[in-house]
Parts: structure tokens; sequence; C-alpha cells
């Protein structure tokens, strides 16, 4: 019993040894990953105010903006969180490549999702798709029509720079591509964070798995919506 | 039946490996893939060619040793199997059939379709145990173990080691097995004591043997011939955090 004691000095720092470790990394993506759904929901819901007459999303916009330091905390806190889900799930993948240097000459699946197995091609097209996305509506740096209109109250017309960014068919596609991404790597993504953080059981697992479908298919319905309404003359 | 096969041939760890493509003739449809191969090497070896090398101890699905991959599955795809349980019949007249080593970093080939799988051992070493002596059987009522904790116990305890679990995932990760060993013993009483310790020594291990991390994509239980249920990675992952965030604060 003496053994636990004898081994302990020679232990490495707690909190690195985590970090360090597989599993301590799969959690940090995990978590992340939680962070970001949440960050990708409350988008959707406040961005789906473009269905409503333009004063309620430049309201909504203005509300943000106003937010001043507090907004700042939360852009720092996302794009910290982002990074961590980026980088560590880049650490995880390298050491995982390194554990299988000669591939196999036949290879099949049996329980794998195309989804499950597209994570990192997902994965790095969406971090594309968010550099161009803070380029073109936060950033505002891609020429797009009607970017910087005021509202007749003088606030952002961010209802008008919206519809105007959609109207150009390019930019809608590239977008639709990338939310359908967005929904096959949430679709594995949510139900995957409670394996790794052992709170998916036997009886869990379908319940979750639907869960997980349904998020994806509901963020995929939702964005494409706006972006269809719009190149489609729906909302303009 | 007669079938031809694409064999994964390499003479050590160090030398380079290649296919090399042999006929198997006049296979009964009732012989065990090992059965089969037996046959081809009795060929062989009237050929005056070196016969196919391939790991095999029990024959009965026990031993773990058939490192095979056959058509692209651990140990031919077959549920709950492992080579030696893998049967003819399901092979089909003409069929050409590939057959590979495990393909793992910490797995090393030691000639054609063996494997030296101590790095498992080395996992098991380092906390799969319990560190006190348990003496001679105890009756039945002097510790008293939940009907269902004695159930998941034995389920897990089911893993063989074979490490097809490994062979599947497409990280190399070792987690189904290591899950395994862990769940056997932190369902009962006599694994409490250095639950944790084994949590943190066996993950460490783990990594440091060069096994990938799990992605949840669940080939692992898919191929698994024990048919060891994910779960064990689930409550596996839980037990290393709560360790770690123990050992984060210095809990004695």
């Amino acid at each position: 019993m003496s053994t636990a004691a004898a081994a302990a000095p020679s232990r490495p720092n707690p909190l690195a040894a985590f970090y360090a470790s597989t599993i301590g990394k799969k959690w940090i993506v995990a978590l992340t990953g939680l962070g970001l759904i949440g960050f990708v929901i409350g988008h959707l819901l406040g961005n789906l105010q473009i269905f409503l007459p333009p004063d309620y999303i430049n309201t909504y916009a203005k509300k943000l903006k106003d937010l001043g330091p507090l907004l700042w905390i939360i852009r720092f806190g996302l794009l910290g969180i982002f990074v961590l889900h980026v980088v560590n799930t880049i650490q995880l993948r390298q050491r995982s490549a390194a554990a299988r240097p000669e591939a196999y000459a036949v290879e099949r699946k049996k329980a794998a999702s195309k989804a499950s197995l597209t994570m990192i091609i997902s994965g790095l097209i969406l971090l594309a798709f968010i550099v161009f996305h803070l380029l073109h509506f936060t950033l505002t740096v891609i020429p797009t029509k009607d970017i910087h209109v005021l509202d007749p109250l003088g606030r952002h017309d961010v209802y008008r720079m919206v519809v105007g960014g959609f109207q150009n068919p390019l930019v809608s596609i590239f977008y639709l591509i990338s939310m359908g991404l967005l929904c096959m790597h949430i679709s594995h993504g949510f139900q995957s964070v409670f394996q790794t953080i052992g709170l998916r059981t036997r009886r869990l697992s379908g319940p979750l798995n639907l869960l997980s479908n349904g998020l994806g298919w509901f963020l995929f319905l939702g964005n494409a919506a706006i972006v269809l309404a719009i190149l489609f003359g729906l909302v303009k | 039946m007669n079938l031809t096969l694409k064999v994964w041939r390499q003479k050590d760890a160090k030398s380079p490996g290649k296919f090399e493509t042999y006929e198997a003739r006049n296979i009964s449809t009732h012989a065990s893939f090992l059965e089969m191969l037996d046959v081809v090497n009795e060929d062989l070896i009237s050929k005056g060619i070196e016969p196919i090398h391939f790991e095999s101890d029990c024959r009965e699905g026990i031993c773990g040793t058939c490192s095979m991959v056959i058509d692209g599955l651990p140990h031919g795809g077959q549920p709950g199997t492992t080579v030696c349980q893998l049967h003819m019949r399901y092979f089909q007249e003409g069929q050409v059939v590939t057959i590979e080593p495990w393909r793992a970093k910490p797995f090393p080939v030691v000639r054609d379709l063996i494997v030296d799988r101590s790095s498992f051992d080395r996992i098991i070493q380092a906390g799969g145990y319990i560190s006190v002596r348990t003496g001679g059987t105890p009756d039945a009522n002097a510790l008293p173990v939940p009907k269902q904790n004695a159930d998941l116990a034995m389920d897990a305890a089911q893993c063989i080691g074979c490490g097809a679990c490994v062979a599947a995932c497409r990280n190399a990760s070792g987690m189904l097995f290591m899950s395994a060993k862990m769940g056997h013993l932190s369902y009962l009483p006599q694994g409490q004591a250095e639950r944790s310790r084994r949590a943190l020594a066996m993950v460490r291990q783990h990594d440091s043997e060069g096994f990938g991390n799990c992605t949840n994509q669940y080939e692992c239980e898919a191929a698994c011939p024990k048919e060891i249920s994910v779960a064990y990675i689930a409550r596996m992952n839980r037990d290393y955090a709560l360790a770690s965030a123990k050992e984060m604060a210095g809990v004695e």
C-alpha cells in the first residue's frame, strides 16, 4: 500500500499532466465544443429576427454593440475557446496519425458515421468560413452591397447589410455549403461531448444521437432559411 | 472451395513488408479461417516456401492472439468472434481475401501477421491490478456486491486483450481495452482503494506507448470479439478527470 506514496514525488504537475494527456485534451475539445454550440444556437436565434421588420434586428445589433467592454470580454472569450478547440484537435489528430504509421491496404467501417470520419475536414473548412464570415459582416472589409448604410434612426442598418450580402449567389452558396458542414460537424460533435465527459450511458446513447442529429438539422435549416429567403427575394 | 489470398509478409519489425499472393485450394466450408491457413501453409512448405507466420493458441475464441485484419475488418468482422471462430462458409468461391496484421505503432510486427502486444501488458503493469492479497475464495455473502455491478464487472472482464479495438480504431487508440480493464476493477469493492491512482497511471502509460486518442466513432465496440461496450470508455473518461481534479486539489 506504500507504493502510491512512493510514486508521488516523481509525478509531473497535475494540471500540465492533464492538459498533455489524450483524455485531458478530449475533455477540452468537448467542453469548448459545447461552448461553441451554445454560441451558434444563440447566433441563429438572434439572426432569425431577419424575418421580422428591420427595426428588430437593428435594435438587437445596437444592443450588442452597446455592451462595450463586456462585448470585448465575450469576443476574446469566444476566441480563446475557439483557439483551444482547434489547437487541441489538431494535436490529437497528429498523435493519432503517428499511432498508425502504416495504413491498411483494405479499410472497411462498421460503426463510424460519415460525419465522424470527416470532422477534421468539416472543421477546417468551417475555420475558413468563419474567417470569411468575420471579414464579411463583422470587419466589413469584403465589398458588399449596402454594407455601411444607416437606418432611419441613424443606426447601422444590419438588416439591409444582411440582405445585400446574400443577394450575391456565390456568397450565398458558400454560406449554404458551410452550414451543411456545420450540421454534420455538430451532429457528431454534440453526442460526442457526452461520451467524452462520461455522461453517455448505454441507455442514453439512442436519445443523444437523436438529439444530436436534430440539433444539426435545426442549425442547418434555420441558417439556410435566412440565406435562401434573401436569395429568392422573399426577404428584401 | 478455392480462394486467392493476398497476405502481408514481413521478415521482422525493421524490414519493410509487402503483399504476396497465394492460392487456397480445396478448402472445406466447415473449416475455420485458421484451419484454412494451416492447409495453405502445408502447401507452401511442400513447395519449399516459408509458411505464413500467424499466432494462434486456444482456437476457441479466448486467447486473443490471432491478430489479423481480414478484408479491412479485425478478425474478419463477424460480430463477437475471433479468427478461429470465423468459418469459411462466410466466404465465396473464388473470392480474393486480403490479410494484414494489426497496424499500430505500439504493436510492432514481429513477423508476417504476428504483432507484439506487450504495450498492453505495460498498461496493466502501470495500474491494472489491486495491491492486496485476496486470499482464498471468500464466502459468497462475505462481501456483498450488487448483481448489476457484478454483471458489469464481468462484462468488462471478458476482455481478452486481443487488440482488435486498436486495430479497428482509426486512431489506433487503446481506450476500449484500457477502460474494460479499469471497469472490471472499479465496479467491485476491491478495486475502489486504488481507483484514482489506477486511472492516472494507466492513461499516462497508454499515452506514452504511443496509442492515439478516442474520437467516439465506436468502431472498437463493433470489432470487439467480446462485444465490450464503449460505455466503459465514458466511465473511464469520468474517472480520469475526477482523479486529475483530486490530484490537482491535493485530495488525499
